[in-house]
């Protein structure tokens, strides 16, 4: 019994439709709570008042965002060294999801920067390379629905996502260097929590709610993904019937 | 090798290579600028380096297709496969030839070009160095992207697409090299950082275009 197992798209489906339904409740579950607490049941803040509140939507979108490219980088790797079809279509499946993510990350920030720091964009690093992200989410979706084959399309863009995750990375570090911040630095969870020390993050009746939506959308986006793999290898293999049909 | 690059040099110059074409798009650009905002000559000079740098940018690109397009239509890169030359450094020569036959001339132009635009007096150095540093990384950069699409039919716009992003932090540091340059502080860390990522894209992209390529003439 080994994880490879689930390389198989028989398999791989029986096994995502046993757990599907469960993660698609726990996700629609936490997400409720986690919003319906953080909307209704936490205080204003101090100083931003009840903007405070889009926290519970804008960190775990940007959170999924960059985790979604991370996640794609190790399905295109394990396509390119062990050629499992199944890997090469869950990166594909989970690219859509990760531009929406990063244009919900985009949109609410925008949204919470109008009242805060009085505009809806600033030139700063982590805004920017986010929109650099979006645009290779962009490229990567686009590189996928621009050839047909579908093996060649399965190997190009994953050396696109590498070499894109390359680039990305530089970016990141360029516009740093390029125009300093308006975007606070980590301030939900900095290094000095995880040895308890309660200074170092936020206070509890903010991280609560927030860490059961982050939960919520970590399970969103496997739910996700797992839809959109299985549609896809049943797309393939209706298009290989058909195929076949015509041929006979 | 060096058969490939004098051939690949010899059809861009010749009749119907396109040569100069990317430098007249350049020039048409830098002129456009002031139509768009305004003749106020100190907003010019103020902008002229990121003007320059985005105006070159644009004119590689618009020349990427030519890298392999053509030699993919007529037959001619299959041969080059067969060839004992390995694809690293087929494509590593269709870089060079590119960025003789378009980043040169735009190192060469933008100093001109610059006059155009009011650039400040120290800003000219700093410009040449930064183009002749970066344009490099432009062309290798492109051709990757060229390899990506070269066997699609419309690919000359989701090119674009792919390779921008791509282009984005030459870019920065480029463009931050030219306008340091024309305020005339310190340029040492940019300069050191652009030359970074144009060595080590000329020196690792290649293996990546050359993958793409394969897997494209398969």
């Amino acid at each position: 019994m080994s994880l490879w197992e689930y390389a198989n798209p028989v398999k791989f489906i029986r096994a995502t439709d046993r757990v599907l339904p469960w993660i698609s409740i726990l996700a629609i579950s936490s997400l409720t709570i986690g919003l319906v607490w953080g909307f209704f049941f936490t205080p204003d803040d101090f100083r931003q008042g009840s903007t405070v509140k889009i926290i519970y939507l804008h960190v775990p979108a940007a959170l999924m965002a960059i985790n979604a490219w991370l996640m794609m980088l190790v399905a295109s790797l394990i396509w390119i060294v062990r050629r499992h079809h199944v890997s090469a279509l869950a990166a594909r499946a989970a690219a859509p999801v990760g531009a929406a993510m990063t244009v919900i990350g985009l949109a609410t920030g925008a949204i919470w920067g109008q009242p805060m720091w009085g505009t809806w964009w600033a030139w700063d690093p982590r805004l920017t390379s986010f929109l650099i992200l979006f645009l290779f989410y962009l490229g990567y979706i686009a590189l996928w629905q621009a050839i047909e084959d579908d093996d060649t399309a399965a190997d190009l863009t994953s050396i696109l996502c590498l070499v894109g995750s390359v680039f990305a990375l530089l970016s990141r570090y360029a516009v740093n260097f390029w125009n300093q911040g308006l975007h606070q630095g980590a301030s939900v969870m900095r290094a000095g929590a995880l040895a308890g020390d309660t200074q170092e993050r936020v206070s509890n009746v903010f991280f609560l709610p927030l860490m059961v939506c982050i939960v919520g959308f970590v399970l969103l986006f496997v739910a996700l993904v797992f839809l959109r793999t299985q549609t896809e290898i049943r797309a393939r293999r209706t298009r290989a019937l058909i195929a076949r049909e015509h041929a006979s | 090798m060096i058969a490939l690059l004098r051939r690949d040099l010899a059809l861009a110059i010749r009749a119907g290579g396109g040569f100069g074409l990317g430098l007249a798009f350049f020039l048409i650009v830098t002129v456009l600028v002031p139509f768009g905002v305004g003749a106020d000559t100190a907003l010019l000079g103020r902008i002229a380096p990121g003007i320059l740098w985005v105006g070159s940018l644009l004119a590689c690109l618009l020349s990427l297709d030519r890298i392999l397009a053509l030699d993919w239509e007529d037959g001619s890169l299959d041969l080059l496969a067969t060839a004992p030359l390995p694809m690293e450094g087929v494509v590593s020569i269709k870089a060079f030839a590119h960025w003789i036959t378009t980043g040169l001339p735009l190192v060469a132009a933008a100093p001109m070009l610059g006059v155009l635009l009011n650039l400040p007096g120290p800003g000219y150095v700093w410009l040449f160095v930064s183009l002749a540093l970066g344009t490099p990384a432009l062309s290798v950069i492109g051709t990757f992207g060229a390899a990506l699409t070269v066997g699609l039919k419309r690919g000359g716009l989701l090119m674009s697409l792919l390779v921008l992003p791509l282009y984005v932090p030459t870019l920065i540091f480029g463009a931050e090299v030219a306008r340091r340059g024309a305020e005339g502080s310190a340029v040492q860390t940019p300069l050191l950082m652009l030359a970074g990522i144009s060595f080590g894209v000329t020196a690792l992209l290649p293996f990546a275009s050359a993958a793409v390529l394969r897997i494209n003439l398969r």
